[in-house]
């Protein structure tokens, strides 16, 4: 069992668990991810690290409520525990693989879409300890929607923050902000990492590609074990069929078939949909919503 | 009850109609009289060439005479001292091309049922709770045991009974790898059997960690140098399933077999009571010819499919077992034999609508000496489906040969290990099973571990 130690909701549907998992804990770097299962009856959820603790042998997780598993696991409080939770899985994050060296000379922007800031943050607070000050742009739905902006502000370099409602700070998506920030401004950037919802990786990625601005994308499709044993994850990149969970989660923007990718997430929209409406309204939901 | 000496006793089955809707066990196994019945047949030979036949090496005439003299506790531990997954081998050996394959009786009608009284035998000692002891002395050293299927059960098995400290370490949420997500409900129970069988193994004091990837939780090299491990043995199974590499197979609607059965076997996602989702298909073809094949087919069949077995050679070159493809016809799945599908036909929304497949002939015999494939020219046709299961088989995982220092690996990417008692290039480290083989059976997987144990016992006294 791995206990909680402090759960929060960190914004509407939002939540954010301190668990303790030493072996974790003690080998994860930014970037890579685990796989939770509340109980014996849930599902195996892969989750992104969003920060750690080696000292105090504990994951930090962010999560948004997306169907009837993860509604059952924001109810866990501190004091519960997971059934099962394991990791780190997937490749560490390609920064932490360079020279330090040569990371200190480059210009690095963070775009950050809703609960994609979860991922981003140890990003920022690992180069941030290494001496590197990275841009940020988070972009959230709404002020309600935004997560994690004070520690963020704490680590990187220049933050900007963006509504698409314009109900806190800018308003507008992130790649208008991608836009003036290397157009308006002429901020010359080396490499623009995004982590978000599929449809702002792709948009940020069509833009870059104009902008001639390596890209790097972190996944997040369908999983079951994360070892690549059942080949559920897999996403074409540059014309090749690649596991996320082994090789990725990140990969050359550019080069993602986001399409397919996005439909691929659709596979168990309805079924997910469907448990999630027979938890909440039990036997008198009979499928006349609309929603499933 | 009579005896036909050129006969087995037949065996009780779930009615094929009536399991074709269900994942209760398909086999129904022997009485205790029926046991006894068939184990008369067995001529008890000298030389036994049924034992030569195991990959364990049960000693088969001594544990049937035992049988057919109602001795069945007896029968246990002549069974158990070679081997510790007897309900699972019972079940799911490959009989016909071991034991039986050597059977006297075979060269004049039927050969004795071995497995199906290895399984009575192990049945009967669950249900009369004959449990393993764990040994009374102990050895002051550590062996660390990566995966808990078949080669990692055995071999730690085997360690235990010579009193080493032996951890298992699993990357999955339960033990019993193959065994629980790979092979279904109906031809191996989880609860009943596997996880009998592995409580067995824990009695004899072998210790479980699950949710550890050995290779990024931590690795071999930090296990023996931190963690304070002697001793290694890597069963760590097959690994990464293949792909066609056609047109169309990243749609949606296309599952690895792996997926399709680790959804239904180890998230149990055919009980509502369970979170994971199946998307089962109404009209379903497996592509592949094995065991996994047929697991696949039965049970999407079991979730209300209509399914068809897509193979490109003949019924002869199948590689799945005799009894496998029978149950699965008589439950009524269809076999498109000498087809290969060459593309997925996929709607505008990205979900399978069909597969374009070719007929195939067999041509020269090929390196493996079976006839290879070849296509008949113009003969394109299209079958209508909404879900297609790969089961093409697996290419070794490279997240533990890649983290340990000085472990070499062959050219197909498989840990090298000598096969006589499992050592690797690396001090210490021993491995077996599908890790070193690719994709194999349960039993040899179990035959590489013991022979393992046996090579890690010498070294611990070597040091």
């Amino acid at each position: 069992m791995y206990k909680i130690l402090k759960a929060e909701m960190l914004a509407e549907n939002i939540y954010l668990m301190d668990v303790e998992a030493k072996r974790v804990a003690k080998s994860c770097l930014p970037g890579q991810f685990v796989i939770v299962k509340m109980d014996e009856k849930g599902e195996r959820i892969p989750l992104t690290i969003c920060d750690y603790d080696r000292e105090a042998g504990t994951v930090t997780i962010v999560f948004q409520i997306v169907g009837a598993s993860t509604k059952r696991m924001a109810r866990l409080k501190a004091g519960d525990s997971f059934r099962d939770f394991v990791g780190p899985l997937g490749q560490p994050s390609e920064l932490c693989k360079e020279p330090l060296e040569e990371l200190k000379k480059k210009k690095i922007l963070f775009v950050a879409g809703g609960v994609g800031t979860a991922p981003v943050y140890p990003q920022v607070k690992w180069l941030n300890e290494q001496g590197v000050a990275a841009d940020v742009i988070v972009g959230a739905k709404t002020q309600n929607l935004l997560i994690l902006e004070k520690e963020m502000e704490a680590v990187a370099g220049n933050l900007y923050v963006t509504t698409d409602d314009g109900s806190y700070k800018r308003k507008g998506m992130v790649t208008e902000v991608i836009k003036d920030l290397v157009q308006n401004q002429g901020i010359k950037y080396d490499v623009c990492i995004a982590i978000g919802p599929m449809i702002m990786m792709k948009f940020v990625c069509l833009l870059t590609r104009e902008l001639n601005l390596p890209t790097v994308v972190s996944l997040n499709p369908i999983m079951v074990d994360g070892t690549g044993m059942c080949g559920a994850c897999r996403v074409t990149v540059d014309g090749q069929v690649k596991f996320a969970c082994v090789d990725g989660p990140e990969f050359d923007g550019h080069k993602v078939d986001f399409d397919q990718a996005m439909k691929r997430q659709q596979l168990y929209k309805t079924e997910e949909g469907r448990a999630y409406l027979k938890e909440q309204e039990g036997d008198t939901h009979n499928g006349g919503c609309g929603n499933c | 009850m009579e005896i036909d000496v050129l006969k087995r006793v037949p065996i009780k089955e779930q009615d094929p109609k009536e399991r074709a809707t269900n994942f209760e066990e398909v086999c129904l196994g022997y009485s205790a009289e029926e046991a006894q019945g068939e184990a008369t047949r067995c001529l008890n030979c000298k030389n036994a060439r049924c034992i030569q036949g195991c990959p364990v090496a049960i000693n088969i005439p001594a544990f049937i005479q035992e049988v057919k003299e109602g001795n069945f506790a007896q029968a246990s531990r002549v069974i158990s001292d070679a081997s510790s997954l007897p309900a699972v081998c019972g079940r799911v050996c490959p009989q016909e091309s071991q034991c039986e394959g050597q059977c006297i009786r075979g060269i004049k009608g039927d050969p004795v049922s071995i497995g199906k009284l290895e399984r009575f035998v192990a049945d009967w000692a669950r249900e009369n709770g004959i449990k393993p002891e764990a040994p009374s002395e102990k050895k002051d050293k550590k062996v660390a045991v990566i995966g808990s299927g078949p080669a990692g059960l055995t071999c730690a098995g085997e360690l235990a009974k010579m009193g080493y400290d032996v951890t298992i370490f699993e990357a999955l949420h339960e033990p019993g790898g193959v065994l629980v997500y790979g092979i279904p409900e109906f031809r191996l129970p989880k609860q009943k059997v596997v996880a009998a069988e592995i409580e067995n193994v824990k009695a004899l004091g072998v210790k479980i960690e699950t949710n550890v990837i050995i290779g990024k939780s931590t690795t071999i090299d930090e296990l023996m140098e931190e963690e304070g491990f002697d001793a290694v043995f890597i069963g760590s199974g097959a690994g990464l399933p293949r792909f066609m590499g056609i047109p169309g197979e990243s749609a949606n609607g296309v599952f690895s077999a792996n997926e399709y059965l680790t959804r239904s076997n180890l998230m149990k996602a055919f009980d509502d009571n369970y979170d994971t989702p199946i998307r089962p298909g109404k009209k379903v073809a497996v592509v592949g010819g094995g065991n996994v094949a047929m697991d696949a087919a039965r049970t999407a069949l079991r979730l209300g499919a209509d399914v068809t077995i897509v193979y490109r050679r003949s019924e002869e070159e199948l590689p799945a077992r005799v009894e496998e493809v029978h149950h699965a016809k008589e439950e009524g799945i269809k076999f498109n034999l000498l087809t290969n599908p060459t593309e997925i036909l996929v709607d505008e929304n990205g979900w399978v609508k069909g597969m374009t497949c070719v007929k195939m002939e067999l041509g020269e015999p090929d390196e493996s000496g079976r006839r290879s494939p070849v296509v008949i020219e113009g003969s394109e046709f299209e079958m209508e489906l909404d879900t297609v299961i790969m089961s093409l088989g697996t290419s070794p995982n490279p997240l533990i040969s890649s983290t340990t220092k000085g472990l070499e690996v062959n050219r197909r990417k498989c840990i090298v290990a000598e096969e006589e008692f499992g050592k690797t290039s690396k001090e210490g480290v021993y491995a077996g099973g599908d890790a070193v083989t690719g994709a194999a059976t349960v039993i040899l997987a179990m035959g590489a571990g013991k022979a393992a144990a046996k090579g890690i016992d010498e070294y611990l006294k070597s040091i």
